[in-house]
């Protein structure tokens, strides 16, 4: 098993890139706003997921992303769909 | 390393990418059937289609020392035309018994519609009239989870499914623990945006150990890297896995799986085997 320190010293370049990305997006969408606010689902569940990515819960956080951009599954489909 | 990609879509590959397998080390491909990327018209145009895997893929792959193996369906996208799905279906038996054909697949869904679901139900039938195992695709992004544990309730629906014979392709973080808990196999699909890295893949492989664990690189006429898999294998070496973690995922676990086919005849290199 690895170390903290060595996925950063491996990684932390890699996840620096993908952040600055993250947030270069997110400017150029306030851009193209000019100011008027935004309503849009995307930067909602945007902005959840950033919450998601900076909690310190359990070691999941890719799970629960993946989750939040997901389409709920309903148990009852099949009666949904006369099966 | 030998490895096999156990879901590569070679039709839509050039010549040039099979050398390239090859010098990778790639010794065999399982090539399922999937969407050409327009709607086929009519169940002719599925016949060639089989018979460009069943006849024209093993010759080109061949050629660089790599064995070919395919699976035969009607995909999930064109799955909503269910009439023409149907004689898809009804005319899949002609092929069975061709040298390679492994089984069927991929079938599954794809926006997780009632006529997707009746056609899989009737794949499933077709599947287990003829005793063949199973290759499954789950759905895209948002569509990957509902559309997983849809598929998971049909198969568990019918008691006449060996698990051990199924596998349940292009999981991730939020869909691989239900498909091993339930017994069956789970794919990895090392694909740009749309899917998984190498880095998330050895994460879950960690996460679960090897048992009944595949990675494929889901090579197709999208952007999407066919050696995807020698990837994972350099990932897993650079974390300190040792050689029989990695051969495992990347080459015993396809033969064992694949080994569930009475057609597959695959023939592992050799000392003294002459290849190209």
């Amino acid at each position: 098993m690895s170390s903290p320190e060595k996925i950063f010293d491996e990684t932390f370049l890699t996840i620096r890139s993908k952040l600055i990305d993250v947030a270069a997006t997110l400017d150029r969408v306030d851009r193209a706003a000019a100011g008027a606010s935004i309503d849009d689902l995307r930067r909602a569940r945007i902005d959840e997921a950033l919450r998601i990515v900076i909690s310190s819960d359990t070691p999941d956080r890719a799970t629960r992303l993946q989750q939040l951009f997901s389409r709920p599954y309903d148990s009852q489909w099949r009666r949904g769909f006369g099966l | 390393m030998d490895y096999i990609d156990p879901h590569l879509h070679m039709v839509s590959r050039i010549t040039d990418d099979y050398e390239t397998l090859a010098r990778m080390g790639c010794v065999a491909v399982s090539e399922p059937a999937f969407w050409a990327g327009f709607d086929r018209g009519t169940v002719d145009g599925f016949r060639d289609y089989f018979r460009q895997l069943t006849e024209v893929e093993p010759k080109r792959a061949a050629a660089f020392g790599i064995q070919h193996f395919c699976w035969l369906c009607i995909n999930a996208k064109e799955a909503e035309n269910v009439s023409l799905s149907r004689e898809v279906i009804a005319m899949i038996p002609e092929f069975l018994d061709r040298p390679g054909v492994l089984g069927i697949g991929e079938i599954g869904l794809n926006k997780n519609t009632r006529n997707e679901a009746i056609v899989f139900l009737e794949h499933l039938e077709l599947a287990i009239t003829y005793d063949q195992p199973i290759l499954i695709h789950t759905p895209h992004l948002e569509d990957k989870y509902q559309g997983t544990r849809m598929i998971l309730d049909m198969l568990q629906d019918d008691s006449r499914l060996d698990r051990s014979r199924v596998l349940v392709d292009h999981v991730e973080e939020h869909t691989i623990g239900e498909v091993l808990d339930r017994g069956f196999w789970a794919g990895m699909t090392l694909y740009p945006i749309t899917k998984c890295t190498p880095s998330r893949a050895a994460d879950m492989i960690e996460k679960y150990g090897p048992e009944r664990l595949m990675a494929n690189s889901a090579g197709d006429w999208g952007p999407s890297k066919p050696t995807a898999v020698p990837d994972l294998i350099f990932e897993l070496r650079r974390r300190g896995h040792d050689e029989a973690l990695i051969r495992r995922v990347v080459y015993e676990n396809p033969i064992e799986f694949f080994s569930n086919s009475h057609n597959f005849n695959f023939r592992p290199r050799s000392l003294g085997q002459v290849t190209v």
